[in-house]
């Protein structure tokens, strides 16, 4: 049982500040996914956490020891990159086997770590080739079995699969999720997309601007997002934001749009929020009595899959319906899409979270 | 589905074989015409079969001149190789400083080769050229690069590296260039020191650059002519004559076009077999290392 604890680190590179005032405390066995945008200082802080970076200013420390200043090299870490990172000139055999060999590990051991961590990712059959005999998938399998036959404290992938084609990557993402479960590492799981944060499950730690935004159970930042921009970065397709006035039971955007807020919403305050609806809470059909139907414009219909996302246009307003089905709108059609009043979200003028949804059933994730 | 047969593809490869044609196969067809007749002048050429051949193979200049071939491109190859990748190496990543390094070491390779020989021949002069009296002069060696054939082989060797090596330079540079940071993270994390680095990482990646700055470097440093014959004129004696300038001597001196045609012939073979040998080692070298 070991922790990793950051303590206000900070990490400016030439002027620029990477990351800003980060606290945070993993703890062993747990799977900590790091979700924010491109350029969130994702990569700068796994960097920081696997000793390759040294914090500008604030304390690592790893099982309660002091780490800051203790080189990569005489640090237990394994780290999976976007790029397939396989040593060019080894076997999958031998690169598997590289790390636990610089360990001084006996032959036979060796052999028996390297075959059984080759069966987890189903790469027993390529051991003797060479890495750039493999397909992207099959490298990247590689690269992950090399980090996890080292069985070090702390694992950190970062974006391992974005260079991966969209099938391989959801079959990869089904299994590392096995994987880590049976680890007893703190795994940390850098991420630019929502989805993934959640099927990795797990706590979230959503970043943007080199600065924590919130962290918790994935499921419970999901649901509960302490601000409009952690509900932005927590969501695909984006929260639809609206202004709105609240007023007298009624909440009024700047266009004209009238939402009456009963129930459990009747108690807001009166003023200025944000209000923010996730595409896939909003609907083509009336799903119940206390919908409330907006009428727009169709700019675009996405059909992807078994889904269609319909871009609507109303009165200068976008809005992004997420809905279940195969739905062929063609653009600049009238059309009204429903709004559930019991599925909004109120930020308050800062950004900070002042109501969310109470009943949301957890397998409305998705 | 049923296939219909159409030749119309061999038109589309025609021009191809046309363009080929012109540049490579009559030319040489001529070349093989001289090689087997005795021609005195038109309408007056004698069939000889294969005799220049054994001629030319049984003759000691040749075999001279190849045996100091080999020698010439083994040493230049040995030399300019690790050389090359070691300044790659030591060149800096970014910044103005990369820019200014990068047309620093390729300014050799700016120069026409015969300027190139003259430049070397006054630089490495005893009396005249600031080479030639430092060596002497400043410390101490009785160098003459046109009496001594040592001095004159070290002459040659020297101002090939000058020359060439920047290719190979800029050749890995590229390479190294291209490797991305992760492997440097990867190995760091992995706790492998410099030295494993390069061994692990940065050669494996560099293979195919280095594959082919060898060929290339074989196949110039092995057809060389224009910088030792204005060097040395391939002396003192036939120290430095080398297959071409050998060649040319009995072209072009002796006016002996069936023989020259026939070394021809056997120097281009030769040239083709190296080639192809260094290429299927080089494709099969540094794979499947052992950590």
């Amino acid at each position: 049982m070991t922790t990793l604890e950051l303590r206000s680190v900070n990490r400016l590179e030439g002027d620029e500040l990477h990351l800003d005032d980060i606290r945070l405390s993993l703890e062993s066995g747990r799977l900590y996914v790091l979700l924010g945008p491109t350029n969130a200082g994702k990569t700068s802080l796994l960097r920081v956490m696997a000793g390759l970076d040294r914090p500008s200013t604030g304390r690592v420390l790893i099982g309660g020891q002091d780490v800051t200043g203790r080189s990569v090299r005489r640090r237990n870490v394994a780290m999976v990159y976007q790029q397939f990172v396989n040593y060019p000139s080894f076997t999958v055999y031998d690169n598997i086997a590289s790390p636990l060999r610089l360990k001084g590990l006996r032959r036979a051991e060796v052999d028996k770590k390297v075959r059984e961590t080759a069966e987890l990712l189903h790469i027993e059959p390529l051991l003797q080739r060479l890495p750039a005999e493999l397909s992207g998938g099959q490298q990247q399998r590689c690269a992950i079995a090399r980090a996890l036959v080292k069985e070090a404290e702390l694992l950190l992938l970062d974006e391992p699969l974005v260079n991966l084609d969209y099938k391989l990557r959801e079959e990869l993402r089904t299994e590392l999720r096995a994987l880590f479960e049976r680890r007893s590492a703190i795994v940390v799981y850098a991420t630019t997309e929502p989805m993934e944060a959640l099927v990795m499950g797990g706590h979230a730690v959503v970043m943007g601007e080199g600065r924590v935004l919130q962290s918790g159970p994935t499921l419970e930042v999901y649901h509960r997002p302490s601000s409009a921009r952690v509900a932005a970065v927590f969501s695909d397709p984006t929260m639809n934001m609206v202004d709105v006035n609240i007023r007298g039971g009624e909440a009024r955007t700047p266009a004209g749009l009238v939402l009456p807020l009963g129930g459990e919403l009747a108690d807001l305050r009166q003023g200025r929020f944000r209000l923010g609806v996730r595409a896939n809470h909003l609907s083509l059909r009336r799903r119940g009595a206390a919908d409330i139907e907006i009428k727009g414009t169709v700019d675009l219909a996405e059909i992807s899959g078994s889904e269609t996302f319909v871009h609507f246009r109303h009165n200068n307003l976008d809005w992004v319906v997420q809905e279940a089905g195969v739905h062929p709108l063609a653009r600049g059609a009238e059309a009204s899409f429903y709004l559930d009043p019991a599925k909004l979200y109120f930020f308050g003028d800062t950004g900070a979270l002042e109501r969310a949804p109470s009943s949301l059933p957890l397998d409305s994730a998705a | 589905m049923r296939k219909t047969e159409s030749n119309k593809a061999w038109l589309l490869v025609l021009p191809v074989f046309l363009l080929v044609a012109f540049s490579a196969i009559i030319p040489l067809m001529t070349v093989v015409n001289y090689s087997v007749q005795d021609i005195f002048g038109p309408g007056e050429a004698y069939w000889v079969g294969t005799e220049w051949f054994k001629e030319m193979l049984r003759s000691e200049d040749l075999r001279g001149a190849f045996v100091r071939q080999v020698i010439f491109s083994a040493t230049i190859l040995v030399i300019q190789i690790p050389l090359g990748i070691a300044i790659a190496l030591a060149m800096p990543a970014k910044g103005w400083a990369a820019s200014l390094s990068l047309v620093l070491v390729a300014l050799p390779l700016l120069i026409p080769w015969n300027v190139v020989g003259t430049i070397w021949q006054i630089f490495a002069r005893g009396d005249i050229g600031l080479g030639g009296w430092f060596v002497n002069d400043m410390m101490g060696i009785g160098y003459n690069y046109t009496a001594d054939s040592l001095h004159a082989w070290i002459t040659v060797v020297v101002m090939d590296i000058w020359h060439w090596t920047p290719l190979v330079v800029l050749l890995c540079y590229a390479g190294l260039r291209a490797i991305p940071d992760a492997f440097y993270q990867a190995a760091a994390i992995d706790g492998a020191g410099r030295w494993k680095v390069f061994r692990y990482i940065q050669l494996p990646k560099l293979r195919g650059v280095l594959l082919i700055a060898v060929l290339l470097r074989f196949m110039d440093s092995f057809m060389i002519y224009t910088e030792p014959f204005v060097l040395t004129g391939g002396g003192p004696g036939t120290a430095t004559t080398f297959l071409s300038q050998q060649l040319v001597k009995i072209a072009l001196g002796q006016f002996d076009l069936g023989p020259a045609a026939a070394y021809s012939i056997i120097y281009f073979l030769i040239i083709l077999a190296a080639s192809f040998v260094f290429y299927n080692i080089m494709v099969r070298v540094g794979r499947g290392d052992r950590a």
